[in-house]
């Protein structure tokens, strides 16, 4: 089965919110929608990697960027794609502030929980882009 | 009279590959360095901000002696950093390393167990090691 959409977390390493866009991503990638979702890296669309550009050429495209920098819409853009989607995990957070991740790449259970709103959120937008596209 | 600037940190720029198990080791050892092992002498910077940032993000390999770190031969990180930032004083590939050390790449790239934190630990020394060189050098 071909899968029509491609999401895209940013490469934060800097702050947690990069960790939570890059888990809530795997969980929808591996546990939420595998038939649907394809991932590929933001580092293969830099240097213009044939492959990578193909992919998200053809497909619907969401981004997660984990702060108002918004590397993974402006990678994604700058191969000649416009995004489809562009979320932020900053976003996320504000509507759920108690929710403290406990360290950059130990997220802990606060969050975590985080990580999987955001994953149910990201399955709503596929479902929503999917819907678009018939 | 001119004075040599003495370079006091180190720049780590792991390709943090989303894709891959590699990607993720990078990004472990990465932070282990930045946190752990030489916390006062090394900074890091997202590298997809060489393209997302303004001119000072980009200077960043012109500021600081930098050393990527690619989860595969692809190297995304050094060809970005070179073409976007400046040249890179030292590159590392994590499969590269794993192979000569003969660690098997973790299964998951969400979670490492703990067979994959000698592996993280591998990829951290060898980072650490290049970082002692740089300092020394410069």
């Amino acid at each position: 089965m071909e899968k029509k959409v491609v999401v895209l977390p940013c490469s934060g390493i800097g702050k947690a919110f990069g960790e939570i866009g890059r888990q809530a991503v795997y969980e929808l990638v591996e546990d939420l929608r595998p038939d649907d979702v394809a991932i590929t890296c933001l580092g293969r669309l830099m240097i213009d990697d044939p492959e990578a550009k193909a992919l998200v050429q053809n497909k619907i495209v969401i981004t997660i960027d984990g702060c108002t920098q918004d590397c993974a819409r402006k990678s994604v853009e700058s191969s000649g794609k416009k995004v489809d989607s562009a979320l932020r995990v900053i976003e996320a957070f504000k509507k759920n502030r108690d929710l403290k991740p406990e360290g950059i790449l130990e997220l802990g259970e606060p969050g975590f929980k985080l990580v999987h709103d955001l994953a149910q959120r990201l399955s709503e937008e596929v479902d929503s882009l999917m819907k678009k596209e018939q | 009279m001119l004075e040599e600037i003495k370079s006091t940190k180190v720049g780590i720029i792991p390709c943090n590959g989303e894709e891959i198990c590699e990607g993720t080791l990078t990004r472990h050892a990465s932070r282990k360095v930045l946190d752990k092992l030489r916390p006062g002498s090394t900074v890091t910077i997202c590298l997809p901000l060489f393209t997302a940032g303004d001119k000072g993000e980009r200077n960043f390999a012109k500021t600081f002696p930098t050393i990527t770190v690619d989860g595969c031969d692809k190297r995304c990180s050094r060809l970005s950093t070179e073409r976007l930032s400046g040249q890179p004083h030292h590159s590392i590939i994590v499969s590269d390393l794993l192979k000569a050390h003969g660690i098997k790449v973790p299964r998951s790239r969400r979670t490492l167990t703990e067979k994959d934190k000698v592996a993280v630990d591998v990829v951290a020394e060898e980072i650490a090691k290049k970082v002692d060189e740089i300092l020394e050098d410069t």
